[in-house]
């Protein structure tokens, strides 16, 4: 089943083009990442997909549902998605478990209060006002926030934005218990190493457009991406791109008559890859 | 799958949010509450002598003091306060959740309301200890304020959000409100009798809910012998209500029409 489908998804700023034409599909239970530069269109998509914009043209279908339904289906449709945008610094004022109860209220079958603040790591904090949480801390409430509800569907624009590295592995692993719960979750990331370590399937976005859509370790061809293998030769560095890395180094071994000075045989990295297909168009 | 929990019972819940968010921002208990307090104690210390047979300036200042508590608490606060929330992404938030708009509105009106009643019971206790303050004993006056206070929360409320969408952003947002509810203030009759006020004064402030606010209330504190020195020598509670009804209806309109998720 498919729970997201767009086609032909435009959205323009005055003269600025955010989407210029978008089509995806992301299936039940997978988590999809948009991968891209800042400015490529990827919070523009989200909000459009979650019901807080308009798009210029386009058909968007979200669980089935146009996200600009209102009213009671509208409200039906919102109880089953589940939301985090990017950041907000609202509800200093509550508490921890004070702000996760309250919004446990707006929904049909939400999940426990408790549980969900043990699952984003809160449970030490639960009585502390929001405005003395970290930004990590802050982050993962927003979570919180996010899955109360039981989503079938839930958005994660840059959710780890200005995290430290254990916090990021933390955060990666409730985004999976929460995959194998079965929610369904499409990601935007400018993370290449998030996008790899979460994501069953990745669309590159640049200037608004779909560059590819593929699975991380197929990505831009990576798998079958020629090999560099480079060497000390007589005139300094040289190399050569290859297919077939061993039948280049048995070459040159036989040249050299055995060690081969400072070889190394290089793949290109997810990194290589995406600076290629984005090709100068990060900031 | 069930269903979504109702409007009112979300309201309510929303409202004893905003009550605990409230209450927790010092600054704004003391102003609120307090400042109208001062003002008393301020404008009672100044003006001893009596307006009327048997009115203190003290007494026609409280029944001011009440109304203009209702525009500062509903109008003033609410749309000085909803560009905050969208300036730090509270409402785009709860719009993304089933949460009703209608709720997040009557959850504004309750807070108002509860502020109101806290407001009303200290300066009632303090006018009343300090500035020899009258309270009515006629039930009548009673059910009047109660109507006055139930109609003008509501219509300060819903005209607080339709001005809301007014100011760009939370930092300007007090540089435009503020204005028009300390000129309306002085035109209604807070500060100075309203009927020494020049006459042009008198009727620009007639067309805004705050003059009727203050004379409905002067109907609650004052003797109904004071009617007489009324522009229209008369209370004019059927006409008060109206017109805080209209206004009602005015501010519901632009409230659901123009409100806004986020800062443009």
């Amino acid at each position: 089943m498919k729970v997201i489908e767009v086609k032909g998804l435009v959205k323009s700023y005055g003269d600025f083009t955010a989407v210029a034409g978008i089509d995806l599909a992301i299936e039940a239970g997978e988590i999809f990442a948009l991968l891209g530069p800042n400015g490529a269109g990827k919070t523009t998509t989200v909000e459009i997909l979650a019901g807080f914009r308009a798009p210029d043209s386009g058909s968007v279908s979200v669980l089935g549902f146009d996200p600009a339904t209102k009213g009671d289906a509208g409200r039906s449709w919102r109880n089953r998605i589940g939301i985090v945008l990017q950041t907000a610094s609202d509800a200093g004022s509550f508490k921890v478990r004070e702000i996760v109860k309250h919004f446990s209220n707006f929904y049909a079958n939400p999940r426990d209060v408790d549980q969900v603040i043990e699952a984003v790591g809160l449970t030490e904090k639960r009585d502390s006002l929001v405005l003395e949480l970290s930004g990590g801390q802050r982050r993962r409430l927003d979570v919180a926030l996010g899955i109360i509800g039981n989503p079938e569907l839930l958005f994660l624009d840059e959710p780890t934005t200005g995290f430290d590295p254990e916090a990021r592995r933390a955060f990666w692993s409730l985004i999976r218990d929460l995959k194998a719960g079965g929610t369904t979750i499409l990601l935007t990331t400018h993370y290449l190493d998030e996008a790899e370590e979460l994501a069953d399937r990745v669309a590159v976005i640049a200037a608004g457009k779909i560059i590819e859509v593929s699975t991380p370790a197929l990505l831009g061809g990576r798998s079958t991406a020629k090999a560099t293998v480079s060497w000390l030769g007589t005139s300094g560095l040289e190399s050569e791109e290859s297919d077939n890395p061993t039948a280049v180094v048995t070459k040159l071994a036989a040249q050299f008559g055995g060690q081969i000075p400072e070889l190394t045989i290089t793949r290109p990295s997810l990194e290589d890859i995406y600076l290629k297909m984005i090709g100068g168009q990060d900031e | 799958m069930n269903k979504v929990p109702g409007t009112l019972k979300l309201g309510l819940l929303r409202g004893q949010m905003e009550i605990i968010q409230f209450s927790r921002q010092k600054e704004a208990v003391v102003f609120t509450i307090f400042f109208p307090v001062i003002l008393l104690a301020i404008f009672g210390s100044v003006f001893k002598d009596t307006i009327a047979p048997g009115v203190t300036f003290s007494q026609y200042f409280v029944a001011g003091m009440i109304a203009s508590g209702l525009v500062n608490s509903g109008f003033q606060n609410i749309a000085i306060n909803i560009p905050i929330e969208r300036d730090m992404g509270a409402i785009k938030r709860l719009r993304g959740t089933p949460l009703p708009i209608t709720s997040y509105f009557i959850g504004k009106a309750i807070s108002v309301f509860a502020s109101m009643v806290v407001q009303v019971l200290i300066l009632l206790a303090i006018g009343i200890a300090f500035f020899g303050l009258n309270m009515p004993t006629e039930p009548s006056k009673w059910l009047t304020f109660t109507w006055l206070l139930i109609l003008g929360t509501a219509s300060s409320t819903a005209l607080g959000v339709a001005f809301s969408s007014v100011p760009k952003n939370g930092r300007g947002a007090s540089a435009i409100v503020s204005p028009v509810v300390i000129i309306l203030q002085f035109f209604s009759g807070v500060f100075f009798v309203f009927t020494q006020l020049p006459g042009w004064m008198q009727q620009v402030a007639a067309i805004f809910p705050l003059k009727w606010l203050t004379q409905g209330m002067r109907s609650v504190f004052l003797p109904d012998t004071f009617a007489a020195q009324e522009v229209a020598a008369s209370w004019e509670g059927g006409r008060t209500a109206i017109i805080l009804f209209i206004w009602l209806i005015v501010g519901l309109f632009f409230a659901v029409k123009t409100f806004r998720w986020e800062n443009k």
